[in-house]
């Protein structure tokens, strides 16, 4: 692998202009990246997904270039209908269309650069990976005092022409004070055996919000990795939504840092896993100084072979006083051959704290069952109310009510 | 008065060290060493060829570093792996044969070995350093034919039970405490219950770790066979000193058909002073293996003591309709460091398993509590339920939780819960508007909240521990 990395590393730097400095940096990450390698189960974060061993046995080789001089056609038929929205549009992994149509000109400032922003702590080799290929650079700058009419959908599609490639995305977000933004990603792959890399960096002001939901819910022979580091200043608001069911693998990971007072983030989650497949969310919610809030709600539906791992942790600073945090996750094994695993996980050094965690798994209630069956549904009525009744609960946390509707439906839930 | 009486708590007072001659062997880890040990035990050969195969395997053993509280590097070649008061090399054959100043000793601690023998109380055996120097009530249970002796004796005069059963919970090659203790293991107690027995009385081990610069690996095994119930209980004290000791012992449980076995610690090693200088490194390895159908093991601890604790007490779930309990306590104060939690591997079919969890951190300590529930695919309508609270005093302190919870098998549940929060105001200013001061204010919600867990104790025991609590968290308030 080693060599084919350093190859395809000459070849994209020779594509996309760099300057000096830049190429050096990128250097850097590349030799990090050649330390560490494909993180395996020998790294505590990974213990429950060994990502080098699934993409060996998924994929076999990769290869790491990406030619982005052409562009590619946009399949119009994975828009989402019915919802006035503004537009990113990633087709293997290369921005084929910016459009906030629906927004105030003045107000949005979208940075394309090909120069990073590198003043980001240490955090995997695969961000490492991402930051030495990713090829332009978006920064997009909410103004003060604005919140954008319309949500925002990111697009990540794929088509056939790519097989065997890693793809590295990346995106920054700055929400200026008392700012607004909406963000739905929707993933759409109509290619195979690709290793999707994404970061997302926000970093709220003063007073924001940022609404971001994960929509994986297509069927894919892919296997995706996620990444958002999110810095909260005062007062700001982070919720997020994960929806992971479509890919073979699929991981997401949240990192907030809590770092302004009263400042919350919300992280909710469901897993709905059939057809082998291996899904799982990390979440490292980090109170760093005092009133600050966290809660996370994470339920999980699996059957066919499918393995769900939640790995969620609170981190408690010293100083973080007066913190809230709260951590559930649920799952409901459907089958004999599903596995669910979690690590719910707190880490407190200040005493004023209210810290909490539960974690329960196990099959259908068959008392509800029978509850049901008595009254006329049959088992598979009985069985699919009792997990709509299930999954309904986490999507209703959802404070959006159009995106709210829109999810419901992509999974089907009635209320 | 009050406050001298205090004064006279705050210190550990089993800190004292017992003047006596001792027996050593070299320092340093080697063959030699191994040899003197086995020797000085008078073990048969097939012994030494199992503690020689250990030895070889620990040197293609690391040891593990992804425990929460980091320690200075061991030099294990500075450590005396054997100590022996003098007078024991020959083992007395009743109490009034024993070095009185041994018997004072466990007058100190406590435990009068000889009060004892009058008073219908509790079988003990006690440990000194690396030998075991003295067990009571041998004839009483003789006579409804439960061994309970030390592991040299037994190895001599039982060896077909030890063999089959040593090193088949723990097996040699577990990891590099475990590996290092069946190479150099000295001494500790062997309990063997026969077919459905109910052991008549507590049995009980007192460890004490007396002699500088010395390790202490004692090795316990207890059987229960088919049928049978025995309720053992461990407590351990170490005198005050400046420097780090080791102590890494190995525990394996065996419960058959339908035995059950009690298993409980009260732990108060020397826990180092308040800078944290000295005190014990208590490294152990228990486990407990529910081998026949019905069977049941519970683990109840008491963690007070030890510089840093790095302990998960077990069970391995494998007969069917077998039941696993952990309950414990642990509370650190000044600058001791925990690590602890357990293990519930559950294999066979409707297999319970429960774990209360109690962690106290005061001072600048650090506590974690790390635990797994593994249910496999084939532990068919298993059940698992979990709950540790975490008590902080004081925001010098961490508490931490890691449970790792892994499900298999659609038909089997597992309920976890965790809280962390610190001693609420409100329950404060309630008890002392009746008349408590803040210590004693905080020390009845402090029994409170342990209250699950000291219930599992035995009676003699839970006295101890819950004085124990109490006198942990002195000068932690306020």
């Amino acid at each position: 692998m080693t060599d084919q990395l350093k190859l395809d590393f000459e070849k994209t730097l020779k594509n996309i202009n760099f300057s000096k400095n830049e190429i050096e940096t990128r250097q850097n990450y590349l030799n990090k990246f050649l330390k560490n390698g494909i993180p395996n189960r020998n790294l505590e974060n990974w213990k429950f997904s060994d990502l080098s061993q699934i993409i060996k046995k998924n994929i076999g080789e990769l290869s790491f270039y990406n030619d982005y001089s052409s562009s590619n056609k946009i399949d119009s038929s994975i828009f989402v209908s019915g919802l006035e929205q503004n537009k990113i549009v990633f087709v293997n992994g290369r921005v084929e269309k910016i459009d906030f149509q629906h927004e105030e000109k003045d107000k949005i400032e979208i940075i394309e650069n090909t120069e990073l922003n590198h003043n980001l702590k240490n955090i995997n080799s695969l961000v490492d990976l991402n930051n030495a290929f990713t090829n332009k650079h978006l920064k997009i700058i909410i103004k003060n005092n604005y919140e954008l009419k319309k949500p925002l959908i990111i697009y990540h599609s794929t088509n056939q022409k790519i097989k065997s490639k890693n793809i590295n995305t990346r995106l920054d977000f700055l929400l200026e004070k008392n700012s607004c933004l909406k963000i739905i990603d929707i993933f759409n792959d109509s290619s195979e055996k690709n290793f999707v890399n994404i970061f997302y960096n926000f970093d709220l002001k003063k007073d924001s919000i940022l609404k971001n939901y994960k929509i994986d819910k297509l069927k894919n022979n892919n296997i995706k990795y996620s990444y958002n580091n999110i810095d909260q200043d005062d007062n700001s608001v982070s919720e997020t939504f994960i929806l992971s069911a479509g890919s073979s693998f699929l991981k997401n990971e949240i990192n907030c840092n809590l770092s302004g007072k009263y400042s919350s983030a919300f992280v909710n989650g469901i897993f709905s896993l059939k057809d082998k497949n291996h899904h799982e969310i990390r979440t490292s919610i980090n109170h760093l100084i005092e009133n600050t809030k966290s809660y996370q709600l994470i339920k999980s539906v699996s059957e066919d072979d499918t393995k769900a791992v939640y790995q969620g942790k609170i981190f408690v600073n010293s100083k973080a006083q007066k913190t809230d945090g709260y951590q559930l996750s649920k799952a409901i094994l459907l089958d004999e051959k599903t596995e669910f695993n979690a690590k719910p996980e707190l880490e407190i050094y200040a005493d004023d704290v209210k810290c909490s965690h539960g974690s329960a798994s196990g099959s259908l209630d068959d008392n509800s069952i029978f509850y049901l069956m008595s009254r006329g549904l049959n088992y598979k009525e009985a069985k699919e109310l009792l997990i709509n009744g299930f999954l309904l609960d986490v999507v209703n946390k959802i404070t959006d009510p159009e995106i709210k509707n829109l999810i419901k439906n992509t999974i089907g839930l009635k209320e | 008065m009050r406050e001298k009486e205090l004064n006279k708590l705050k210190d550990y007072k089993y800190g004292f060290t017992t003047d006596i001659e001792n027996i050593r062997a070299p320092k340093g880890l080697n063959k030699e060493v191994i040899e003197f040990i086995s020797k000085a035990k008078k073990e048969p050969k097939w012994m030494l060829d199992w503690r020689m195969k250990a030895f070889e395997r620990l040197k293609n053993l690391k040891e593990p570093n992804w425990q929460k509280p980091k320690y200075p590097k061991i030099d294990y070649q500075d450590i005396y792996y054997y100590s022996a008061p003098k007078s024991a090399s020959e083992k007395p054959k009743n109490l009034d044969e024993l070095d009185p100043k041994l018997l004072e000793t466990y007058k100190k601690l406590g435990i009068p070995l000889q009060e004892q023998q009058r008073l219908n109380g509790i079988a003990v055996d006690a440990v000194f350093d690396s030998v075991s120097v003295a067990t009571t009530f041998k004839d009483k249970l003789n006579e409804v034919g439960v061994i309970f002796c030390s592991i040299s004796e037994a190895i001599q005069k039982h060896p077909e039970l030890v063999k089959k059963y040593l090193g088949s919970v723990i097996p040699l090659t577990d990891h590099y405490f475990a590996t290092l203790n069946s190479a150099v293991f000295t001494d500790g107690s062997f309990v063997y219950i026969p077919k459905g027995v109910r052991c008549p009385m507590e049995l009980s081990t007192y460890f004490r770790i007396n002699a500088s610069q010395t390790g202490q690996f004692e090795r316990t095994l207890i059987i229960a066979d088919e049928g049978s119930y025995v309720s053992y209980l461990e407590g351990c004290t170490a005198p005050m000193r400046d420097e780090n000791q080791l102590h890494a012992a190995n525990v394996e449980l065996i419960a058959l058909d339908n035995a059950e076995i009690k298993y409980s610690t009260v732990q108060n090693w020397y826990p180092g002073d308040e800078n944290g200088k000295g005190g014990i490194y208590n490294f152990v390895t228990k486990r407990g293996l529910c081998k026949g159908k019905n069977s049941k093991i519970s683990w109840t601890q008491v963690e007070t003591g030890s510089a840093i604790t790095w302990k998960y007490p077990s069970c391995i779930l494998r007969g069917d309709n077998s039941v696993g309990e952990f309950y414990s306590i642990a509370i650190t104060n000044n600058h001791q460091k925990a690590d602890t939690g357990t293990k519930m591997i559950h294999l066979g079919k409707n297999t319970r398993s429960k774990i209360i969890s109690k962690g106290i951190s005061a001072g600048f300590s650090d506590m974690t509590y790390r635990g797994l529930v593994d249910i496999s695919s084939k532990a068919k309508n298993s059940r698992n339920y979990t709950q540790c609270d975490s008590l902080l005093m004081g925001n010098k302190c961490g508490a931490h939780t890691v449970p790792y919870i892994k499900n298999k098998n659609s038909d089997s549940n597992i309920a976890h819960e965790a809280t962390t929060s610190k001693i609420s105001e409100e329950q404060l200013h309630y008890c002392q508007q009746r008349g408590l001061n803040q210590e004693e204010a905080v020390g009845l919600i402090v029994n409170g909240f342990c209250k699950e867990v000291l219930q599992q104790l035995p009676m003699e025991f839970a006295v101890e521990a819950q004085k124990l609590v109490g006198i942990s968290l002195e000068g932690s308030v306020g």
